[in-house]
């Protein structure tokens, strides 16, 4: 098994609220990430995915298949937008660096065709950096 | 569902590898530079990673206000700008990176509930890293 992965680079901004919680339990919990006006961040992407090497191409995957596939499902919904308004995973869901790296995830999942998923990384800064393996 | 959250922190200590058991040239023989008898210091990296299901009220795995606060309050207030060797910690323990690591996953593992503690990885320079699950394999 080899583990290959492929680093992409968006900008995007959000802003943290729960509509069930009162105003102060949103200031409380979600703190300055509360502010509706929303603020931005350099996130990084890294996309691992597996898979036995291909004898006759030598590749686990074609990786401009898989950069395609990142490009389309991710970059072009995600890159230069408000995430909690323009993507609509983030209607509901609350668009921290988890639930982020659970929509790439499942953006990614059904489009790859032979490589296997891995992991997703998402940093939001060089300090802060979440991995979803998938539904364990 | 279960994520993995990682977050990165920084200090600085002093050290020095000596250990009593040994004799003056075997501490030498096995510590090199390290065993200089003022010590040396190192500007340290941090890696804490917690896992946990994502709450779906808050969308995290656990709020980093309380990951920093006690990371803050447990780990680094104790361990920043100190000399290692003069802590209770290490009073019997050579300061090795690698006993560092297994007790900044010991205090995290003992006193940080509100999310399951993977592991803890620790720099100590650009050149050396090291990672402690608790006795498991870390996860890549
Ligand atoms: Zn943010």
């Amino acid at each position: 098994m080899v583990y290959l992965t492929r680093k992409a680079e968006f900008a995007a901004s959000h802003y943290y609220h729960n509509p069930d919680f009162t105003p102060e339990e949103n200031r409380r919990i979600f703190g300055k990430c509360n502010n509706p006006n929303g603020h931005g961040h350099n996130y990084t992407l890294e996309v691992t995915v597996k898979g036995e090497v291909d004898p006759r191409s030598g590749f686990v995957v074609d990786l401009k298949q898989l950069k395609e596939v990142m490009h389309h499902e991710v970059l072009d919904a995600m890159d230069h937008r408000f995430l909690n308004k323009e993507v609509p995973e983030f209607f509901t869901r609350i668009p921290t660096t988890e639930n982020l790296a659970i929509a790439v995830w499942q953006r990614l999942q059904t489009k790859l065709q032979k490589a296997q998923l891995h992991r997703v990384r998402v940093y939001e800064t060089p300090d802060l950096f979440v991995d979803f393996y998938g539904e364990q | 569902m279960k994520a993995h959250l990682t977050r990165r922190y920084r200090f600085s200590a002093s050290h020095r590898l000596h250990s009593p058991e040994m004799s003056a040239d075997e501490n030498r023989g096995t510590y090199g530079k390290c065993n200089n008898p003022h010590g040396h210091g190192h500007n340290y990296a941090l890696e804490v990673t917690v896992s946990g299901p994502v709450d779906p009220a808050t969308g995290m795995v656990c709020n980093l206000v309380d990951l920093d606060g006690f990371v803050e309050r447990e780990v680094l207030s104790r361990f920043h700008v100190t000399n290692l060797n003069m802590l209770q910690e290490f009073a019997k323990l050579v300061p090795t990176t690698e006993n560092l690591s297994i007790e900044i996953f010991e205090i995290l593992q003992r006193g940080f509930l509100l999310a399951h503690l993977e592991r803890v990885r620790l720099e100590e320079t650009m050149m050396n890293s090291f990672e402690y699950a608790g006795g498991n394999e870390p996860r890549r």
